[in-house]
């Protein structure tokens, strides 16, 4: 699989023999697809580097962590995605890896245009014409803001493919996004690029739980963070069981200002593995429906 | 899993049609048909049975495709609903083909091939051309057929439209053409179904021709024999016994046998192969194929032998064969050339493969691009089937095995071993990881034997001569005779058998040699995933180490052709789009550094271009950054598509100067 946070930089680079990187960080839920390559090391007896987070360890492996080949792939990795994703809700530990792989994503040119409405969506597979020199091409575009409880916004999507993991078989079973198109031109969809409330998707927030970059957000997270608000030192996370029914899943209340602003689960919790359903995800707002004049 | 289909869609009568075409009629109410009120409801439906159908979904695509002219909302929901697949998995399927359409589109696709060798022959003329009648590419302005426009509206256009192609795998003949055409009748049911096609090509494309071609015209189909000049006698064609020629193998019967004709394969020397094969016994082919030391034809190289062997002492079953006939790496056509005017060779040779390791079916996956081959290949199962050639009791031998031919729909990924498998499968066509390896974790997740066209038919002569008299031909490392497809700037382009060990020189010269008073500027050895070579290495033995000793590759066996007229910075633009637009989209280094190092290309040679022909001064900095994207796509990517993208840019720069590189 494919995250960044999830690999890694940190995991990687431990001596050879050492585990997977990727299930390492508690994503025990999701199968590695190891697409994006971040994580990539040196083995010897192998024409090409290999993905740290599914390659099977075994019996006298030779591996190189930090070999200048890989510190070439994995810095040109990062320049790939920072260049044409928006990487700024990707987690601090994203900016260190940039730091010490000295990723430069600046030498690709400035931005082209984000895509019209769209855009993206209709690329006709195989199709293209050359992108204009002097502009690097990136998935810059609008955000999909089609219902109340979670927004899309691909322009950070680094199609790490564990949204559709976690909507499909390694969790959700809902099938309600998959990859469409390809190439560049790749990207996560609905049937026909439709909105979420005529697709399958049953508003688990499971793929949010995955989403690595925050282009999967609450709708709430992204409410705020869009009036400027959104500030993680103000905030509180408390654990409780949901109210719900008879699973018993543990919920995480991130609370900021009083009011719960999402909600999570351990990755790694036995019950949850993570993942939700939209009564625990979503069905909060009671315990804030507070009479008017109510102290807080 | 709830299937949830798109709200208010629903299949046309035509659409539904199509689509039962492809897989026989509903069984009931549950999977799309008419609901039967007293039995409906106590019946179960879905689980492992229904999921089991998903590799039915690219055949029922085609299907629509084929008959409706596009995919629409409805129709992807009858699939669905037939097949138990969600929607927004079928619509990801959908969209990965460039054959297939979302939209609304006009019957008539013309596919312009705009690939490398059609670019030097002529094909930008042409697009030109089309864009006077038909509008610019892509455009829809002359659909006849669209919701609310009157096809006579259009006149002689008759609906219409053109777009630009990667290579179509006719470059002898260039510049080439596929006509698209939809509106076809439904074949008989089964999921034979989609093999019928409407579509046809037309190469060498002569615009006249092209353009009657829309409006309904077809242009006579090429002479037999037209891609392999040294099958021709007589005038033009070389007399290859007097002139004391080492004699064709795998072109023995091209040109002279009649490829829809099984009688004539039998008096050509066909079917003995695999009644020797019948002798022999698994084990026996085996060794004689391990003996001969054949190597894989389609590009990778590996010993034929030890694939057949390990497949056939895998313990789990069943067994799958998989032919691949993909051929879609721009300057290939070898294997369109042999399955057209061959195909029972191909026929035979699966059988004998298919007995050798244990396979309980066969699958040909050819391009969608080949509406000829994949005809021709129909008509020769057939005929197989209804000879007991194919069958429960082969000959008699009490051996049991069948082909089914899938067809691709426009993606050169999927001659990826894996991805092919996915393809097949019902699933986008993105390559796994390896491992495990095809012979352990194959198709349908089984033991899987997978070999190119030509290494496959190369087995014939290897059962009936015996491994060591193959292994006797060609050097040491590198045995038999090999196919090249010889294109570009030579007299005679076209498809030459060779024993391994000819010189780069000695087949540019037996297809005629560059025209009189031009000079020979770079030979592409290997096609867009090889590299460029210069005249001064023309001495290079076509050899598999022969040209890993150059730092080049063999490759499919393209060589094609570039003299002094070529704009060869044209070319490698081409082939950098080409990488982009054919990457699946999968890893971060394909897929952007495709992205990157075609931006890179193209603002070197507008810097170039500026400053007319001297040095540019930021051109170090530009290729060192290639460079390092080169390295990271080689070294990070999942699959060969990405580990060589990079190859032929990189080979044009630092041999052939290109970019204001410098040598
Ligand atoms: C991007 C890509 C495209 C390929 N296309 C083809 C193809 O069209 N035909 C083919 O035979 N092999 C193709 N290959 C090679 C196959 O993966 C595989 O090695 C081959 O089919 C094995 O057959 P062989 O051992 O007979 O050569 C391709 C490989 C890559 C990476
Ligand atoms: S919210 Fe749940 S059902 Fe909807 S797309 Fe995300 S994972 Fe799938
Ligand atoms: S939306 Fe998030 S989880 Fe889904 S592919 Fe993109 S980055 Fe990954
Ligand atoms: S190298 Fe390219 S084609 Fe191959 S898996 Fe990666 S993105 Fe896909
Ligand atoms: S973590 Fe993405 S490939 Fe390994
Ligand atoms: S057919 Fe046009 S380049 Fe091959």
């Amino acid at each position: 699989m494919s995250d960044p946070q999830a690999t890694s930089g940190a995991r990687a680079s431990e001596p050879a023999g050492t585990q997977p990187a990727c299930r390492a960080r508690g994503v025990v839920a999701l199968t590695p697809v190891n697409v994006c390559r971040v994580c990539v090391v040196e083995v010897e007896g192998s024409r090409v580097l290999v993905p740290a987070c599914s390659r099977k360890v075994e019996p006298k492996m030779v591996v190189k962590t930090d070999s200048e080949r890989v510190r070439l792939s994995r810095k040109m990795v990062l320049e790939f995605l920072a260049s044409s994703v928006d990487l700024s809700c990707a987690g601090a530990q994203v900016k260190g890896w940039m730091e010490r792989y000295r990723a430069r994503p600046e030498r690709y040119g400035p931005p082209k245009a984000p895509a019209a409405a769209g855009e993206r969506d209709a690329a006709h597979p195989g199709h293209h014409e050359p992108s204009h020199p002097g502009a690097a091409s990136t998935v810059a575009q609008l955000v999909k803001l089609d219902n109340d409880l979670y927004v899309r916004d691909y322009s950070k999507c680094i199609l790490c493919y564990k949204c559709v993991e976690a909507c499909g078989t390694d969790a959700q079973n809902t099938f309600a996004i998959a990859v469409a198109g390809r190439g560049f031109d790749a990207r996560i969809s609905t049937e026909f690029a439709n909105p979420l409330p005529d697709s399958a998707c049953v508003y688990c927030g499971n793929c949010i739980g995955v989403c690595p970059t925050g282009a999967l957000m609450f709708k709430s997270e992204f409410d705020l963070r869009r009036a400027g608000r959104w500030n993680e030192r103000k905030q509180t996370v408390t654990d409780t069981i949901c109210p719900y029914c008879g699973v018993g899943c543990t919920l995480q209340l991130h609370v900021q200002d009083n009011r719960i602003v999402k909600v999570t689960s351990p990755l790694d919790h036995s019950v949850t593995s993570g993942h939700l359903c939209i009564k625990g995800r979503f069905g909060w707002q009671f315990v804030q429906n507070r009479p008017e004049g109510c102290k807080e | 899993m709830d299937l949830h289909l798109i709200p208010g869609a629903a299949p046309t009568d035509l659409e539904r049609a199509a689509v039962d075409g492809a897989l026989g009629p509903p069984d009931s109410g549950w999977d799309g048909g008419e609901r039967r009120p007293k039995l409906d409801g106590h019946i179960a439906h879905g689980g492992r049975d229904a999921r089991a159908r998903r590799h039915l979904l690219l055949p029922a695509l085609h299907a629509l495709q084929g008959r409706a002219g596009w995919i629409s909302p409805g129709a992807l929901n009858y699939i669905c609903q037939r097949l138990t697949v969600p929607p927004a998995e079928a619509y990801g399927v959908a969209t990965f083909y460039s054959m297939f359409s979302i939209e609304p589109r006009p019957a008539t696709v013309v596919h312009v091939c705009d690939d490398i060798a059609c670019r030097i022959k002529g094909a930008k003329e042409l697009g030109a051309e089309m864009e006077k009648s038909l509008g610019p590419a892509g455009s829809q302005a002359h659909r006849g057929n669209a919701p609310g426009k009157s096809g006579s509206a259009h006149g002689k256009t008759g609906g219409a439209m053109w777009l630009k192609s990667p290579c179509l795998g006719l470059c002898e003949h260039a510049p080439a053409v596929m006509f698209q055409v939809a509106g076809g009748k439904p074949a008989a049911s089964g999921p034979r179904a989609g093999d019928a096609t409407g579509d046809w090509t037309l190469a060498p494309a002569r615009t006249a021709d092209v353009l009657a071609g829309i409006t309904g015209r077809r242009a006579l189909g090429r002479p037999r024999g037209a891609s392999t000049p040294q099958t021709r006698t007589g005038a033009g064609g070389a007399d290859r016994a007097s002139a004391g020629a080492a004699p064709l193998r795998l072109l023995r019967r091209v040109g002279r046998v009649d490829p829809e004709s099984l009688d004539d394969y039998r008096a050509h020397g066909g079917y003995a192969a695999l009644r020797r094969a019948l002798a022999l016994g698994p084990e026996g082919v085996i060794r004689e194929v391990t003996d001969s030391k054949l190597m894989g034809r389609g590009g990778a190289a590996f010993p034929t032998g030890r694939k057949w062997d390990a497949v056939a002492k895998q313990p789990a079953h069943p067994h799958y064969l998989v032919c691949n006939a993909d051929e879609s790496e721009p300057g290939t056509f070898k294997d369109r050339v042999l399955m057209e005017e061959d195909p029972f060779a191909l026929v035979e040779a699966m059988t004998i493969a298919g007995y050798a390791a244990d396979c309980a079916r066969g699958y040909i996956y050819i391009r969608g691009e080949y509406p000829l081959a994949l005809a021709r290949l129909a008509n020769a199962i057939e005929a197989a089937r209804t000879r007991g050639l194919l069958g429960d009791d082969i000959l008699g031998s009490g051996f049991r095995f069948d082909i089914e031919i899938r067809r691709g729909a426009g993606a050169y990924i999927c001659g990826e071993e894996t991805a092919l498998f996915n393809s097949i499968e019902g699933l986008r066509g993105e390559p796994r990881n390896k491992p495990p390896f095809p012979v352990q974790v194959g198709l349908f997740g089984k033991p899987t034997l997978i070999n190119n066209v030509e290494t496959l038919v190369n087995v014939l002569d290897i059962v009936v001569e015996g491994g060591p008299a193959f292994a006797a031909i060609g050097t040491a490392q590198s045995s038999g005779t090999k196919l090249f497809c010889v294109s570009g700037c030579v007299a005679a382009p076209g498809v030459y058998e060779a024993p391994f060990g000819a010189t780069l020189a000695d087949i540019v010269k037996l297809a005629g040699g560059v025209g009189a008073g031009r000079t020979l500027r770079a030979v592409l050895l290997g096609g867009a995933a090889g590299s460029f070579v210069t005249p001064d290495e023309m001495d290079v033995p076509l050899t598999f180490e022969g040209t890993r000793a150059i730092g080049a590759s063999l490759g499919s066996g393209v060589i094609m052709v570039f003299d002094d007229t070529v704009d060869l910075q044209d070319t490698v633009l081409r082939i950098a789009a080409f990488f982009r637009d054919e990457s699946c989209g999968q890893c971060v280094p394909c897929r952007v550094g495709t992205e990157r190092q075609e931006e890179v290309l193209h603002r070197l040679a507008d810097a170039a271009a500026a400053r007319d022909g001297r040095r540019v001064p930021a051109a170090a900095t530009e290729v060192a950054l290639l460079d390092e994207i080169g390295q990271a796509m080689r070294d990070a990517s999942i699959c060969g598509l990405g580990q060589t993208a990079a190859g032929a840019a990189q080979s044009a720069i630092k041999k052939l100067g290109l970019f204001g590189g410098g040598r």
